[in-house]
């Protein structure tokens, strides 16, 4: 895993150190990434769509994208209950076939990873939580950082950050670098090591596919290990395009400083179809380097269920139904 | 039914590679195909005159597909004779009526698709992502397109009632067989016309399908005609002294016979001929964007494309990134059977081609040129050429100037947009031409001053039925598409 000081340093070897020296430097940098055409890319990411993955390929491609899910609950009306019916399904996604795969995480609110945590005991099974007054992000910093320390405290092993998207429009990405190292350096526990942290871009709320870059560089820079699509509470949310601008985005940083970073696709991913497509997309990006848990999530609540019912499908050779699955 | 469970397949996982399993198109969808083939004459399958057979294979696997007739001189005449009998009535028609038969002829086309692109991708060779993705969509959209200026020819911009010129004989190439139909016959029958149409000698078995879509729509007997054969066919056609006008389009040795043959005549005249486009990169360019409209400039349809972007042209400051890029995303083309529906690259269309091909590339390496192709593994049987890169090649590199017609970039530096609309224009081609630029006012500048076609933008092999298609210089005259495509066809 990247760590702040490892960033710095493999940033330090790239020339990149003093890009956040000033607003000036910062926007410049940022402002001289090569353009992105709307077109080309939204043309890329429907071919990239069209990819047939049938049979034996389906069969890895499922198991894969379950194990890169982040199951996840955020609603205001969760419960204790209703967390820990998560976790076991986490666990356990499909009690008629024990052979299928665990998720990446469980992915709640602060509030509840002591809750998550316990229920996960004993597994390697990941909690997630989104902090920084999620999903709007605006507080201000202190409060920010002591959403952040709460979670980590309470045991989060991943911490999902919005960035300042106000400040973010307007100009100010020194501003926005700040909040993502402060936020970087309270994920760090006692014992010395850190949570992950995840930077969501709300790319829904970012208008342009060059801000989309701008912003992938920006949390890169600044210490992010995961860079996320969005929060899943707006309209729009991962589309293939962004998704397929940000695997761009963490290719070309690897290239450049060594360090790499992964990427979350979150709200909106339903289907099987769908995720299959995301893999692809994946695949001939960023080939299998990133084909793992460790580098690429799914942000999903209803996803997994509808992967569990094609495997169904591959397993017995028949469609089965909604109440073949568990609700929660 | 504990018979039917089966266990899910082991993941494939090469080398620890995502291996896409196949996912084969049936080759039935393509619909039955007759074991030989004679000409569609008057609305009806005829015998040829001669007894001479050709054999179209499946340049995929070698196997042939069929056989058919070598169209004579007499089968000429006939199709011809046919065509001008039912130009009578045809050109007499309301636009209103012809465009009812071009919808109809729209809609069936549509409907049959699946099958239509099966068949083109086994007779031609490209892959069925294309035939089904691009070629189909864009054929049914001419016969849409020009069905609706049928009935408003007034308003086309060449004066009231404009007159259709008799009967057109049409002579396409081997790459885009069915769109080429459609390129020829929609704008043909939607200005009045009536046609006879000769196919390529590798790819004659769309066209004939067709010719069952002009029965089924119940098109009038004799408005389309179908005579194949090869270049000795072409040639009677073209040369027809009852023929108003040929449209061509093939390579420009070909073109410059027809030009010849027909220099004197009253015939009028459309040629389509070759090219050798630049695709042209700026340090400014959204590479990533470029990079794919370089991959589909060059290795669309094999290269088997006369408006391809053979010459990559990029801005010396770039040069090492847009080919580091190029290099990592040609290494995920996938080439392979073409029926596949993840195959990114099929067959050659003919060993003649692949031969050509073979040639010119072994040329570029003997002039000094650095040859790279990705580690793709190729099929044992069929017409096969891996996607082929050529550095540091000079506008005096034969493979910088002529047209190869296959997956092979050359690539070229350049250091000011001066000295890239130079080297963009020192070609005898003028068919078409790529900029790649954030830089608006700079786009505008490059088109004026190419001298090519078509321009894109940050794009590249873009067709629209609206839009017209024609070169310059050695590339061709006339236009194909949009408004300025009905002017072939009339008599203005």
């Amino acid at each position: 895993m990247s760590t702040l000081a490892a960033n710095a340093t493999s940033a330090a070897g790239s020339g990149l150190a003093d890009v956040a020296a000033s607003e000036a430097s910062l926007r410049r940098f940022l402002h001289g990434l090569p353009g992105v055409d709307q077109v080309g890319l939204e043309a890329r990411a429907a071919t990239l769509g069209t990819r047939s993955i049938k049979t034996s390929a389906k069969a890895y491609a499922i198991d894969l994208a379950i194990s890169m899910i982040d199951l996840t609950t955020l609603e205001g009306a969760d419960t204790v209950g209703k967390v820990r019916a998560l976790c076991t399904k986490g666990r356990n996604p499909d009690p008629t076939d024990q052979s299928a795969p665990r998720v990446a995480a469980i992915c709640v609110y602060p509030d509840m990873v002591a809750t998550a945590k316990a229920a996960l005991n004993g597994t390697d099974i990941q909690v997630a939580s989104v902090a920084t007054a999620f999903p709007a992000g605006r507080a201000s910093l202190p409060v920010k950082l002591a959403d952040v320390a709460d979670a980590v405290a309470a045991g989060a092993d991943e911490i999902d950050m919005v960035i300042d998207r106000g400040a973010f429009l307007s100009g100010r990405y020194l501003s926005v670098f700040h909040e993502i190292t402060a936020v970087k350096a309270a994920c760090r526990r006692p014992d010395g090591t850190a949570a992950h942290l995840k930077v969501i871009f709300e790319t829904g709320e970012l208008q342009t596919y060059d801000n989309v870059r701008r912003a992938s560089w920006l949390a890169m820079l600044a210490g992010a290990d995961f860079i996320k699509t969005s929060t899943g509470k707006v309209a729009v949310n991962a589309t293939p395009p962004v998704t397929l601008l940000m695997l761009e985005a963490v290719r070309d940083f690897r290239q450049q400083t060594g360090v790499q970073i992964g990427v979350k696709p979150a709200g909106g991913i339903k289907t099987t179809k769908d995720a299959m497509k995301y893999l692809v997309m994946v695949n001939e990006t960023l080939g299998d380097d990133w084909l793992s848990p460790h580098w690429f999530r799914f942000g999903a609540s209803s996803l997994l269920n509808d992967l569990l019912m094609q495997r169904q499908k591959l397993t017995t050779g028949r469609y089965s139904g909604p109440d073949y699955v568990t609700v929660d | 039914m504990a018979k039917n469970t089966k266990k899910a397949e082991e993941p494939v996982r090469k080398s620890g590679l995502f291996e896409y399993a196949p996912a084969p198109e049936s080759p039935a969808a393509a619909g039955d195909i007759a074991t030989s083939y004679g000409h569609f004459i008057g609305g009806e399958f005829v015998d040829s005159s001669g007894s001479e057979a050709l054999k179209t294979v499946n340049p995929a696997t070698e196997q042939v597909l069929a056989e058919f007739a070598q169209g004579t001189e007499e089968d000429v005449d006939r199709a011809v004779a046919a065509a001008r009998r039912a130009f009578t009535d045809w050109s007499a028609l309301p636009g209103s009526e012809r465009a009812k038969y071009l919808f109809r002829i729209a809609r069936i086309i549509q409907e049959r698709s699946r099958e239509l692109a099966v068949l083109e991708s086994i007779d031609n060779g490209k892959p069925i992502r294309e035939t089904r993705d691009v070629d189909l969509p864009l054929v049914a959209a001419h016969f849409f397109y020009y069905a609706g200026w049928a009935d408003k020819l007034d308003f086309a911009g060449y004066g009231s009632n404009p007159r259709p010129l008799g009967v057109a004989g049409q002579v396409i190439p081997w790459n885009f067989p069915l769109l080429m139909l459609a390129w020829k016959i929609a704008p043909a029958l939607a200005t009045g016309n009536t046609v006879v149409l000769k196919p390529a000698e590798t790819t004659p078995l769309t066209a004939l399908r067709f010719a069952e879509i002009c029965r089924q729509a119940g098109l009038p007997k004799g408005v389309v005609n179908i005579v194949t054969g090869d270049g000795r066919t072409g040639a009677a056609l073209t040369s027809h002294p009852d023929v108003n006008k040929v449209a061509f389009t093939g390579s420009t040795p070909v073109g410059r016979a027809i030009a010849k043959q027909l220099a004197g005549t009253r015939k009028k005249l459309s040629l389509e001929l070759g090219g050798k486009a630049a695709n042209i990169v700026f340090d400014d360019a959204p590479i990533d964007q470029a990079v794919e409209g370089i991959v589909n400039g060059i290795f669309f349809n094999q290269g088997h494309v006369c408006c391809a972007g053979s010459r990559l042209l990029v801005q010396e400051s770039v040069q090492d990134e847009v080919l580091d890029a190029l290099k990592r995303r040609m290494d995920t083309l996938r080439v392979g059977d073409p029926l596949d529906k993840n195959t990114d690259i099929g067959a050659i269309n003919s060993a003649a081609q692949l031969a050509r091909i073979t040639e010119l590339t072994a040329a570029g390496e003997a002039e000094g040129a650095e040859r790279w192709s990705p580690s793709c593994d190729l099929p044992g049987t069929g017409f096969w050429f891996k996607p082929t890169l050529f550095t540091g090649v000079s506008q005096a590199h034969r493979i910088a100037r002529e047209e190869i017609f296959g997956p092979v970039l050359s690539v070229l530096t350049f250091r000011t947009p001066a000295e890239a609309v130079e080297k963009a224009n020192n070609t005898p081609y003028g068919l078409s031409a790529g900029v790649w630029t954030e830089k608006g006012s700079r786009i505008l500048w490059m088109a004026n001053q190419l001298k090519a076609g078509v321009v894109w933008a940050n794009t590249f092999n873009k067709f629209d039925p609206t839009s017209p298609f024609g070169g310059y210089k050695e590339s061709g005259y006339g236009r194909e598409g949009g408004r300025h495509g009905l002017e072939a066809y009339l008599d203005v």
